[in-house]
């Protein structure tokens, strides 16, 4: 059976326009598979205006933009952002798709997928393309990540997947490299549209744990809230988010924003410091693959030290304020 | 107003995980079960959307024979109706087969304004349920909701508050719509003894694929796009280094580790 989908498409996420580097990092993965496919790496990106957006995906190593630009665009909606992007798809058939794993790519991937009626997996930290098949084999954790499980969808076209932030590599910025651009119009009335963003309101702390490259976390240990303004030291002084356990968040000293693990968020800094953390199970399902994991606790027998890369046994209120101290000095803060 | 939540049964954390790796799928008998923690924000949400509004909650769970005691639950906290569904036929279904089939049967629950559902399942932690179930009801899709601001029943509107990468987003959606409700929005209650007591009596109607009028070929094992392939452990991380020794010099010690990652700038 002769198949026409082709291509390895990535979605280029936004906010009212505006994106971040990181908004291009699936251009990495996307070219790794469609060099192992003999294909080609594509973006889309649906906006108000995308102009901008799509010459910077071009740099990023897209060799086409899909791009679809108008006013019910503006700002993120999944009901209007999914029925456009199913337009394209529909028409352009890739053969791969992929969004990150953030709420707005986790809100469109999942309306595009029932729409289209196909498979999605989610959240992969690894991809790679079964040689036989030349199907994609999407790795994720699964269990509170004491398993791996390899998925493939060898049933529905395109293959659509989530993966999580900065698992792979960022892609080189060159302006050298240019997209070919293919504008195409899909418009919707403003009474069709189901939901509607009146407003959004920053978070004074900037909790974005997902994207932290360094993430400092107390737990239960931490005692309270002023505990908690030692920890906050800790990652500021880092340039770093403050996590939590639940059993800080569930305290009311920190709120859930913050929480990590299971029923909070999945992280993946360079740099992990627990203080005051024990190292439950659903915890670790949480952090566990951080790149270099310090533990902070009186007590030596805590399970966090197990899988700490740096374990120091003591209180984290005689540690922490040297810690910040001595980073100050040394990094002429 | 008419509410649907949707409940899940999922293996306890603590318990042993099983895999059938024939069949891709996680093996569900004897191991120990409670309900997703996140569908209790969600049946909790629906019981303060009921007192506050007015209404009638049906709760809903796709599973085997003993996920009827999320139901029980459900019961003696209050909810109005359940149904189970309960067919051989669904077992192993992917998201997009369990979306499928939940959308069928809150079609046959009929005249339904409201879903609430939890924004993921502790065991497959997709959180593509919801808003799959969305989509293929037509509904506003109103996921990671961290707060409910107002429901207008009458002029068929619902404004919520979600909780997305950086801040709070204000959103107006139309009716019917699901929210998919995240943890810290609402203090779930438990149930009360007489509540226990009324829910045991209950007799739980269960539907089958027929009932709801869903086909066999979408659901199930049968019916799911993805395959599990591998399953593998991860590598074992090893214990590190203890540092040990004074406090000031063991802080030494470490902030030079750190600062050798090249990470902090
Ligand atoms: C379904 C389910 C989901 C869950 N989801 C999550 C989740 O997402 N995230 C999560 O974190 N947990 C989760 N939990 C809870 C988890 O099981 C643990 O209860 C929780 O992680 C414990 O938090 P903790 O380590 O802060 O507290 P504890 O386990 O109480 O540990 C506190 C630690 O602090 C140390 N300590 C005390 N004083 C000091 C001091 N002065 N200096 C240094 N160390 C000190 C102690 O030695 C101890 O090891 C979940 C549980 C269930 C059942």
């Amino acid at each position: 059976m002769a198949d026409e989908h082709k291509d390895v498409w990535v979605y280029i996420e936004h906010k009212d326009g505006v994106t971040t580097p990181m908004s291009y990092e699936l251009l990495g993965a996307g070219k790794m598979l469609a060099d192992t496919l003999g294909s080609k790496v594509c973006a889309f990106v649906i906006g108000e205006k995308t102009e901008e957006i799509a010459k910077n995906a071009g740099n990023y190593g897209a060799a086409t933009v899909y791009a679809i630009d108008g006013a019910s665009f503006k700002t993120f909606r999944p009901d209007a952002f999914a029925k456009a992007g199913a337009s394209l798809v529909s028409k352009f058939k890739p053969d791969i798709v992929l969004y990150r794993a953030t709420t707005q790519g986790q809100d469109l991937s999942a309306a595009m997928a029932a729409q289209l009626e196909v498979g999605l997996g989610s959240d992969a930290i690894d991809l790679q393309i079964d040689a036989g098949s030349k199907t994609m084999k999407l790795t994720r954790a699964a269990f509170g990540g004491n398993f791996l499980a390899t998925y493939m969808n060898t049933r529905s076209k395109p293959q659509m997947a989530t993966v999580r932030p900065k698992v792979f590599p960022m892609p080189q910025h060159d302006t050298a490299k240019n997209a070919e651009i293919v504008k195409e119009s899909f418009s919707m009335a403003e009474d069709d549209a189901r939901t509607k963003v009146l407003q959004f309101s920053q978070s004074e702390v900037a909790v974005n744990l997902i994207e932290a490259d360094i993430i400092v976390s107390g737990g239960r240990g931490v005692g309270g809230s002023e505990g908690f303004s030692v920890v906050k030291a800790l990652a500021d002084t880092l340039g770093g988010a403050m996590g939590a356990s639940r059993a800080a968040v569930d305290s009311g000293w920190v709120p859930y924003e913050h929480q990590v693990g299971q029923t909070g968020k999945t992280v993946k800094p360079k740099i992990y410091i627990a203080c005051g953390i024990s190292g439950a199970i659903q915890h670790l399902a949480g952090m566990r693959t951080s790149d270099c994991i310090v533990a902070i606790n009186k007590d030596a027998e805590a399970p966090i030290f197990k899988i700490a890369s740096f374990g120091i046994v003591g209180d984290y209120k005689q540690i922490v304020p040297k810690l910040v101290e001595q980073f100050k000095q040394k990094l002429n803060k | 107003m008419k509410i649907v939540v949707c409940i899940k049964q999922v293996p306890d954390t603590e318990a042993e995980v099983k895999w059938d790796l024939q069949k891709g799928t996680l093996k569900r008998e004897g191991m120990d079960s409670i309900t997703n923690p996140f569908d209790e924000f969600a049946l909790e949400e629906a019981l303060l959307t009921k007192e506050k509004y007015d209404g009638e909650i049906v709760a809903i769970t796709m599973g085997p024979d003993k996920a009827m005691d999320v139901l029980r639950n459900a019961l003696a906290l209050g909810v109005d109706q359940v149904y189970h569904i309960n067919d051989p036929a669904i077992a192993g279904s992917d998201t997009l087969g369990t979306s499928y089939v939940l959308a069928k049967a809150i079609e046959k629950v009929g005249n339904v304004d409201l879903v609430f559902c939890g924004k993921q399942a502790t065991d497959g932690n997709t959180g593509i349920v919801s808003p799959e179930l969305a989509t293929r009801l037509g509904f506003s899709q109103l996921t990671f909701v961290a707060k409910v601001d107002e429901i207008d029943a009458a002029g068929k509107k619902i404004k919520v508050q979600r909780g997305i990468e950086g801040g709070i987003e204000t959103v107006e959606a139309k009716l019917p719509a699901v929210v998919s409700v995240s943890k810290g929005i609402n203090e779930p209650r438990l149930p009360n003894l007489m509540g226990i007591r009324k829910a045991a009596k209950v007799q739980i109607p269960a539907w089958d694929c027929d009932a709801i009028g869903a086909a066999k070929d979408k659901v199930g094992t049968e019916g799911s796009h993805g395959k599990v392939v591998e399953l593998t452990t991860p590598p074992p991380r090893s214990a590190g280094e203890m540092l040990k020794g004074e406090m000031e010099e063991v802080a030494n010690v470490l902030v030079g580790k750190l600062l050798d990652l090249k990470v902090i700038k």
